[in-house]
């Protein structure tokens, strides 16, 4: 077929052809990075924390009228009451294993610092990697269902404690294997020394798990994501958190156990509803946002593509009842059914194709922009270009209807006046 | 002499219609008659239009109504009066990219409140404490709340249901002063005037002397440094010297540089860890400007005594700078709101295409009418304002998504932000401006097209 002739009569119908390619190139534009911005999150909501998720629940709570974690004596006291609270825990029927620790992955609490190769190193220069540190117990791994790759885990005979502001060395320590990996890229970094937060004493590395994730999981936390460390160390403050493990199934009946055991420990505490949480709840509230901007884009997505195919259809309808003589006359003059179709369809073709021309450099642009405001990364030539088949796809699809019924004119509307 | 000209041919084209003014009103109505009977005339393409204005403009009120939360002024009487004074205590390597750290440390705030520079001045950091009800079996509470110098109430405009805020000299005096919110005591004391009574705060008794009305400004501009900008309402509110002395520490954030060597809490005071925000009111730039001196001579003589191995790096926000410097407004927000505009627009472009279609299929009619001697000018309006009528639909159908949508957002949103998101009556107008003005800005060019149809063709042609 002939492209002349449509060119032509879409000169005629200027407002019309500028209007269906606009919104075809403002939908491809909005819809390339929505649909970027719901991968990205997704990608980001998917990502393993490495703990195992299932039967494990965190208690957050608070003593009233504890003793001061500022003097050595308040100190051993509230470790006495933080050891009473786990041997309780430990006792119930449907847990497996308790450990103290300061926060879990995707709290949102964290405590993080650097480690260096070197002693002495300043907070923030260079050959320093920040990592967050994760301070518990030997049943730590056990508890969160970390898996050790190399080296050993903890033993009761490694774990210290101190208050929650204290300075004390850190003689060994487990990290994550991206934080190895990054320390000491070369061979096994069971065995070898150091050093945190600019300390000039020495950890050794005893142990590496395959994977755990910091607990913040907003972008700030990007960088460091995978680097976490565990100290063996029991925190004592007026506050302690216990990670639980509760045996399959069981984790219902051993969360509603939690209070009334704590309570018979010892009344003077703040244990509310938001103190025992399933990890599920804490993964949820972490990514919220993260799931929310995927469905509301996703349904913007959706209705844009509706609108625009609607459009697109009422557009060409206006066209195909403005044409019905013409129409009638190339039937007259031997053009086939499929003739009559096929000139609709490249009719769109050209029109989306001009819409997509404009869309790709308005989807770049917005992208652009986004990365200068947000962070965004570039958007990936994949998703445009399945962008553009998509639009084109729509456009063929929208037209067909509106084209069939041109291609169902019979020649005789030639003869009767319009 | 033109002018007289343009009226007599209008005179002479519609003889019959009296007086100009009525002329217009009953035409106008009589527009609005055949526009609303012609929304009927192409149910789909009526449909179509309806559904992409009510869907545009529902997406932007949403987002509309959630950006215009949290970014609105949360103190719009003296925002621009407060200020937050910085002072870089890190030096270049260690503070934030050039920018001194968003706190204090303790010295470089006692230092700034002592100095008394400013009309009124506060500094505060936020308690996490427990409360024991008394007299009942009741099990301990939390307690969530700041520890603050007297000026606070005065310079954040606290309002009071019972008693009032502390004095100066309860400060010095490092008092057991404490306020409480309403919420608190309701919960202890069943919303009784509680001014005088004792209450038991993290082991320590404390007099209340004043229970805050609900108060809970939003973002919470004076603590960014701790919080979001959207936490729950404050329960408690503590004399600052007196929590210091019972060494209680932040409940909320606290950073630190180098190594860290403190192991008392003296040591931690003295440490270059912040956790303290200040705040000042300066009524008059000529305060403003002689404030920010004092701040670059403190930390000039800072250098000078060998504290800070660096040049003075000072700033003094005022509220609004200081929420934009902070980033409260969440990125989900902007997002949505640029998203939601771009949908907004792709169905404005569609509507301008659909009426089009819509009018132009009138030609004969709009011919017949020209014929008759209607001028352009009656025609563009009377297609205008059938266009309003459509925006008005829209808005209809916009305003029900809307209700949806703003009891939805919950999904997109953090509870504590969704929650401000709310279908108020300025909302409710805006939907139907919004959908209307738009809807009839779309309608110029199709108009325009239907006004210029030749009368002549169409008679001819039919």
């Amino acid at each position: 077929m002939k492209l002349h002739p449509i060119l032509a009569a879409l000169r005629k119908h200027k407002a019309g052809t500028v209007l269906i390619a606009l919104q075809i190139a403002l939908t491809l534009a909005i819809v390339c990075n929505a649909v970027f911005i719901i991968g990205q999150r997704i990608e980001r909501v998917n990502r393993p924390t490495g703990l195992d998720e299932s039967n494990l629940f965190l208690i957050s709570q608070q003593w009233v009228g504890a003793p001061s974690a500022d003097t050595p004596d308040g100190v051993e006291k509230l470790d006495a009451m933080q050891r009473e609270d786990l041997a309780a825990l430990r006792q119930l029927p449907d847990v497996v294993s308790v450990a103290p620790i300061n926060s879990i992955p995707l709290l949102n609490s964290s405590w993080t610092g650097s480690v260096s190769l070197k002693p002495g190193a300043q907070l923030g220069g260079k050959g320093n990697t920040r990592t967050a540190y994760y301070f518990t117990d030997e049943q730590a791994l056990s508890t969160l269902g970390l898996r050790l790759v190399a080296g050993r885990a903890f033993t009761a005979g490694d774990v210290q404690h101190q208050g929650f502001r204290d300075q004390r060395e850190r003689p060994i320590a487990i990290i994550t294997r991206q934080l190895a990996d990054k320390l000491f890229p070369q061979g096994s970094a069971v065995g070898k020394v150091m050093y945190t937060d600019g300390s000039s004493a020495p950890t050794t590395v005893v142990g590496v798990v395959e994977r755990l994730q910091i607990p913040a999981s907003g972008s700030w936390g990007n960088e460091f994501v995978w680097n976490s460390t565990l100290i063996p160390t029991r925190l004592d403050a007026n506050f302690a958190r216990y990670a639980v493990r509760t045996k399959p199934g069981r984790l219902d009946a051993a969360m509603r156990a939690v209070a009334p055991v704590l309570y018979k420990v010892n009344p003077l505490r703040v244990l509310d509803d938001d103190s025992v949480k399933p990890f599920d709840e804490i993964r949820a509230k972490a990514y919220r946002a993260d799931r929310g901007m995927a469905v509301l884009m996703g349904v913007v997505c959706l209705i844009l593509l509706c609108v625009t195919a609607a459009g697109i259809v009422g557009l060409t309808s206006f066209w195909v009842g403005q044409r019905h003589r013409q129409i009638g006359v190339r039937r007259a003059l031997g053009a086939r059914k499929a003739d009559i179709l096929h000139y609709f369809q490249i009719e769109n073709l050209l029109i989306a194709g001009a819409g997509v021309v404009i869309g790709v450099l308005l989807a770049v642009g917005l992208n652009l922009w986004l990365m200068t405001h947000y962070e965004m990364s570039r958007i990936p030539l994949p998703y445009v270009l399945t962008g553009v088949l998509a639009m084109l796809a729509m456009g063929q699809a929208a037209v067909f209807v509106p084209a069939r019924r041109a291609s169902n004119v019979p020649p005789v509307e030639a003869t009767r006046a319009a | 002499m033109r002018q007289s000209h343009g009226s007599r041919a209008r005179r002479f084209s519609a003889p019959r219609i009296p007086s100009p003014d009525s002329r217009t009103l009953s035409m106008l109505a009589y527009y609005l008659q055949l526009g609303l009977r012609s929304l009927r005339r192409n149910p789909a393409l009526t449909t179509l239009m309806v559904m992409a204005i009510g869907f545009g403009v529902a997406a932007s009120m949403i987002t509309w109504s959630v950006f215009r939360a949290v970014s609105g002024n949360p103190i719009p009487g003296k925002s621009a009066q407060l200020f937050t004074p910085q002072v870089d205590g890190w030096g270049p390597q260690q503070n934030l990219k050039g920018e001194p750290a968003e706190a204090l440390g303790y010295v470089d705030a006692m230092a700034l409140l002592r100095a008394h520079q400013a009309k009124r001045q506060t500094l505060l950091y936020p308690l996490r404490l427990s409360v024991i009800p008394q007299g009942s079996r009741e099990l301990p509470l939390n307690a969530d709340g700041y520890a603050v110098t007297a000026d606070f109430f005065a310079m954040f405009e606290v309002p009071f249901r019972y008693g009032g805020g502390w004095s100066a000299q309860d400060d010095e005096a490092r008092g057991s002063e404490v306020v409480i919110s309403s919420k608190l005591n309701q919960k202890l004391f069943g919303g009784a005037d509680s001014v005088g009574r004792t209450i038991g705060l993290g082991g320590h008794d404390f007099r209340i002397v004043g229970v805050v009305s609900h108060w809970n400004p939003r973002p919470r501009f004076y603590d960014l440094f701790s919080t979001s900008g959207f936490a729950d309402e404050p329960d408690i509110y503590m004399v600052f010297n007196r929590a210091l002395d019972l060494q209680m520490r932040t409940g909320g954030r606290n950073s630190c540089r180098g190594s860290i060597s403190y192991t008392s809490w003296q040591g931690y005071l003295q440490s270059n860890c912040v956790w303290v925000t200040p705040w000042v009111e300066l009524d008059s730039p000529a305060d403003v400007a002689r404030y920010h001196r004092f701040l670059e001579n403190y930390a000039a003589d800072q250098q000078r005594a060998g504290r800070f191995g660096w040049a003075a790096n000072v700033r003094l926000r005022d509220v609004m700078q200081w929420l934009d410097y902070e980033h409260v407004v969440p990125p989900e927000s902007r997002i949505a709101l640029v998203v939601a505009l771009g949908f907004f627009l792709i169905c404005l472009v569609n509507t301008i295409g659909l009426l089009l279609a819509k009018f132009m299929r009138r030609a004969g009619e709009i011919g017949v009418r020209r014929a008759l001697g209607a001028t352009r000018r009656e025609i563009y309006t009377q297609y205008l304002v059938e266009a309003g009528t459509v925006g008005l639909a829209g808005g209809v159908l916009g305003l029900l998504f809307t209700a949806l949508g703003v009891s939805g957002v919950g999904i997109l949103f953090q509870p504590e932000i969704a929650r401000l998101a709310r279908l108020d009556l300025s909302l409710v107008g805006l939907t139907f401006v919004v959908a209307i003005l738009a809807t009839v800005a779309a309608a110029f060019y199709p108009a325009w097209r239907a006004a210029h149809v030749q009368p002549a063709w169409q008679l001819k042609s039919s």
